[in-house]
């Protein structure tokens, strides 16, 4: 038998007909109606996602804002409580050892989220590098977590808690009660969409959850799966740690330049950056639009003539705009925006150009 | 899921609706379920000449891109172009309006060779 792991609410998602898969060490629905019908859902009204696989590390003590100072890119000094930042976590070398999210708590506690796929290595980086007072802990299996993300979501998520969710700004979070049971309520969220993500106990998974399904009944709310998850974070260009950024590239090749803060003292990779910020980079991610009709996958080779000048990192037939859609890290020289290359696919040659990201974005309210 | 009598079907989960020396082809219910949504149909032109088991379309879904094989030999005289748009037809109805492509066949006896809709019932309850 398999040694996958369930999350806390593995049960609803058999009740809710989840098709099953395996991903990063967990059994998790990869739908459960359809890919399209949830993405549709969560760009209309609201989804709701069990990302419970995601990990929760906790940094607390003295030298906790060091410790995760030197982890992390961004300046976490700015980051005030209850305010959460998304960031890289480097190697030396300036590579990815994953993307995080990082909450701080209070001023001396933190909590990171990282890639379930990601865990152990991430886990035993931080050790690694840990220094100082300072207590780092990790809690993913203790700690469900709930996406729900839509326009819809903050009538649905507003009717389980009394905190004024009119009050609660992209990227900011509080600690507060849902249904009585403590949370972390969170404005945030991988789908491009108006959306919360909610910490919380994993005993209470199957009430939070059910409280949630009923609250968004009227709302037009739909269970989804991870399939939707991926074809709606592309929409957003967000990138998805191995596809889009690995250990074989850094934060300035994916664009995410705005997530480094060289003004920091010290961090992680911060000497590989400042090199390769003077040598200049060989290639960049970019986002492409394919003007010939087919879909761009992981992995396709990209051409410039007979020139291989980069390869497709995330591709997709997007379901919100009815046309494909990819990443690709490209050779310097084809990333302005509406150079023209040709995808790979099946030893064919399909028209493709640059386009700026989000390919998908809505007017952002409070 | 229901498998009309008179159609054949293969290992691959193609099917095949023969009327004289034309045989239509498309996917079972099956194939499109395990795909998924379907946003995107590869077809051949009409006039090209396949050999059974050649490549002659790609299906592709959110999911994945599959390969559908040529279950008998033949010349393509018709494809669907519903499918260069209207995607979900092969969701909605795959062994009815969700045809892929008609051909001329160059062996009718091909026929023979293929799985009967009892045969395809036994090996779907052998792969799930």
């Amino acid at each position: 038998m398999s040694n996958l792991k369930h999350t806390g609410l593995y049960e609803a998602h058999i009740r809710a007909g989840g098709k099953i898969v395996p991903f990063a060490g967990y059994e998790l629905p990869v739908q459960y109606e359809s890919i399209k019908v949830e993405h549709e859902a969560v760009r209309t009204t609201a989804g709701m996602f069990d990302v419970s696989h995601m990990g929760e590390i906790y940094f607390s003590g003295p030298d906790a804002l060091e410790n995760v100072q030197k982890l992390v890119t961004q300046n976490i000094e700015k980051i005030k409580p209850n305010r959460a930042v998304y960031s890289g976590m480097l190697y030396t070398n300036g590579t990815f050892v994953d993307d995080v999210l990082v909450y701080r708590i209070s001023e001396d506690e933190f909590m990171l989220v990282v890639n379930a796929a990601n865990l152990a290595k991430d886990y035993a980086w931080m050790k690694e590098n840990l220094f100082g007072d300072c207590k780092c802990e990790n809690r993913s299996d203790a700690i469900t977590q709930i996406a729900i993300q839509g326009p819809k979501s903050k009538n649905i998520v507003q009717q389980l808690t009394n905190l004024n969710l009119d009050d609660l700004k992209y990227y900011r979070f509080r600690q507060h009660q849902i249904i009585g049971i403590d949370a972390i309520v969170s404005r945030t969220g991988y789908t491009g969409e108006h959306g919360y993500e909610l910490y919380f106990n994993r005993t209470s998974s199957i009430k939070v959850w059910d409280a949630l399904l009923e609250a968004g009944q009227s709302f037009g709310l739909k269970p989804a799966g991870l399939g939707c998850r991926d074809t709606l974070r592309l929409e957003a260009g967000m990138p998805l740690y191995g596809n889009d950024i690995d250990d074989q590239h850094t934060p300035l090749e994916a664009g995410l330049d705005w997530t480094v803060k060289m003004e920091k003292e010290d961090f992680n990779g911060k000497n590989a950056l400042l090199q390769q910020q003077q040598k200049g980079l060989g290639r960049h991610l970019v986002g492409f639009e394919l003007i010939d009709k087919g879909v761009p996958r992981h992995g396709y080779p990209i051409f410039s003539g007979s020139k291989n000048i980069g390869i497709v990192t995330s591709g997709t037939m997007s379901i919100t705009l009815g046309k494909p859609i990819g990443m690709a890290y490209i050779r310097h020289g084809f990333e302005q925006l509406g150079t023209e290359f040709d995808v790979e696919i099946r030893n064919k040659h399909f028209r493709a150009k640059v386009i700026p990201m989000p390919f998908y974005s809505v007017t952002r309210t409070g | 899921m229901s498998l009309p009598d008179d159609y054949r079907f293969t290992r691959d989960h193609e099917w095949v609706s023969v009327d004289g020396d034309i045989a239509t082809i498309g996917i079972t219910a099956h194939a499109a379920e395990q795909l998924g949504d379907v946003v995107f149909v590869e077809l051949p032109s009409v006039g090209t000449s396949f050999e059974k088991g050649d490549v002659f379309s790609v299906v592709e879904s959110v999911k994945a891109a599959v390969d559908c094989y040529m279950p008998v030999s033949g010349e393509v005289t018709e494809i669907n172009e519903t499918l260069e748009s209207a995607y979900e037809i092969m969701n909605e109805d795959p062994q009815g309006q969700g045809w892929i492509v008609r051909i001329r066949m160059t062996d009718t006896t091909e026929i023979d060779q293929l799985m009967t809709a009892k045969a395809y019932a036994d090996y779907l309850s052998t792969v799930e």
